[in-house]
């Protein structure tokens, strides 16, 4: 077996879920309890919460729990909007972000509120004079993916940054794919929001942050008991919090190297096969887990499905893995034709992935290549064109 | 997602590839949708003697076109044309309702190549 899909979600380390057993055996207070119990899992969550607002160089009390990564960009996106109405009605965000932030987009665009897709370069990197261009007097907001989850792009933040603080426009991140691959760091980089999640770094499912600096005006997300300083009510979500905590603690350098090395493997050893091209980035520009590929003359459905009879998990950022039809946004924004987009495939890894699996795949995915070619009208079809 | 019969015809496909100098050649689909097939015949006695398929596109698109050629090999020509995508679809066990459209890609392509070996007929 290989599983090459970590960008998807990510297994979960032993010493995370040793971490958290306690606080669903022993310690299971409720956080908002005055009783020794209570306060006993109150103290757990702080120093849980210190962890994460340690890791980005934020304080802990402009650490937000929330569900996952969904709920983060959810929360920022309307919170802010609702927030700020008399300041504007504009947001800017890009065209490569993932569907959470792009639908919420366009759900606030249906309650009066104007949104700017900004434009990528073919590497999928923001150009600083489209940002610049696009933000308006009513401009409120800034929003965009630290490292891309289809294509890895990591953005340059201390620049865009310097530019919304410039023109004194909030900036948000989505650091779920980049968190603890890469620097992050609240004020080197002028974040005024930052979305993490736990379980794309081996911690559990279900449990993400949302940084909010200190002044930022935002409007709460769960009205209810107050819990989060009253932005985001409902009993704390201990265990996964120190399950998160800890998978913060545990992430290292030595990781990131490990997996860029296997990265680059990978890479060199798919571009042997003719006629395929890296989709994103090289080098230190790109998550340090994530290879994208486009494969000509094939469709990334068939390349994942035969793959996964082989015992090797992949993702594709193709029309066919998700309800709609279209190819991939991203791999159209950095300038893909639909076919390309459609013939790309994604492979992520984690520091848990071994050399034998990068092994396997190297052996098997050629093969898998050549036998769709061989199926595929394509390779005349174009050329007749 | 995916019927047993849908994996099988997937992995295995039957009758893959290009029938050299075909009486009659389908080609259907679009590269914006990601799915192009392209279906060969041999006709001999009225009856379909050979049929091949070649397709880019998903999974649904391969097991399409392959049960295709199996509903299709030793039929008349006036039986397949009546092959529908529904008759693919269910011979698969069904399939997912976001990808019907591959049968109906599928059952096209045949009629598309039943009306150009017709066309030759007349035109030859």
């Amino acid at each position: 077996m290989a599983y090459l899909d970590s960008g998807a979600t990510t297994i979960v380390d032993p010493e995370v879920i040793k971490a958290m057993l306690p606080y669903f055996t022993e310690k299971y207070g409720n956080a908002s309890s005055s009783h020794i119990k209570g306060q006993e899992a109150k103290m757990a969550l702080n120093e849980a919460r210190h962890i994460i607002a340690r890791s980005i160089g934020a304080k802990d009390e402009e650490i937000i729990f929330t569900s996952g990564g969904t709920e983060a960009n959810n929360f920022t996106l309307k919170g802010i909007a609702f927030a700020n109405k008399a300041r504007g009605n504009h947001i800017i965000t890009t065209k490569i972000e993932h569907d959470c932030v792009l639908n919420s987009c366009r759900w606030l665009e249906t309650q009066g509120f104007e949104v700017t897709y900004l434009d990528v370069d073919e590497q999928g990197f923001v150009r600083t004079e489209d940002l610049e261009k696009a933000i308006r007097p009513e401009t409120i907001l800034f929003s965009v993916i630290h490292g891309n989850n289809e294509i890895g792009t990591i953005q340059d933040l201390a620049t865009l940054g310097a530019i919304c603080k410039k023109h004194k426009i909030y900036f948000h991140t989505d650091a779920c794919q980049s968190y603890t691959k890469t620097e992050l760091n609240v004020n080197k980089q002028n974040l005024d929001l930052v979305t993490l999640n736990s379980h794309k770094i081996h911690g559990p499912r279900g449990v993400g942050a949302l940084y909010i600096r200190k002044d930022v005006k935002i409007t709460p997300l769960l009205h209810g008991g107050g819990q989060e300083f009253g932005l985001r009510s409902g009993t704390d979500n201990v265990a996964g919090a120190i399950g998160f905590a800890k998978a913060v603690k545990l992430a290292n350098k030595d990781h990131v190297e490990y997996m860029t090395k296997l990265r680059d493997k990978l890479i060199e050893g798919i571009l042997k096969i003719p006629d395929t091209r890296l989709n994103g980035p090289k080098g230190d520009k790109r998550l340090s887990n994530n290879i994208n590929v486009a494969f000509k003359y094939v469709e990334g459905e068939s390349i994942g499905g035969y793959l996964d009879a082989e015992g090797i998990n992949t993702s594709t950022g193709s029309a066919c893995s998700s309800p709609k039809l279209e190819p991939s946004h991203v791999l159209l924004a950095i300038g893909l034709k639909p076919e390309e987009a459609h013939g790309s495939l994604r492979l992520t890894i984690s520091r848990f992935t071994t050399e034998q699996e990068i092994n396997k795949v190297l052996e098997t995915l050629p093969k898998v290549i050549e036998k769709l070619r061989k199926m595929s009208p394509l390779v005349k079809f174009i050329k007749r064109l | 997602m995916y019927s047993e019969q849908v994996m099988q015809h997937f992995k295995n496909p039957h009758n893959m590839g290009e029938i050299e100098n075909p009486d009659g050649v389908g080609e259907i689909g679009n590269l914006r949708c990601g799915d192009v097939m392209k279906i060969t015949i041999k006709v001999k006695d009225n009856k379909i003697e050979d049929i091949k398929f070649k397709t880019f596109g998903c999974i649904a698109a391969i097991a399409t076109t392959s049960m295709l050629t199996e509903l299709a090999k030793g039929k008349t020509l006036e039986e397949a044309e009546k092959l529908t995508n529904k008759d693919i679809a269910e011979e698969l066990k069904g399939l997912p309702p976001i990808k019907m459209h591959c049968s109906v890609l599928a059952a096209n392509a045949l009629k598309k190549a039943i009306e150009n070996y017709k066309k030759k007929l007349t035109s030859g």
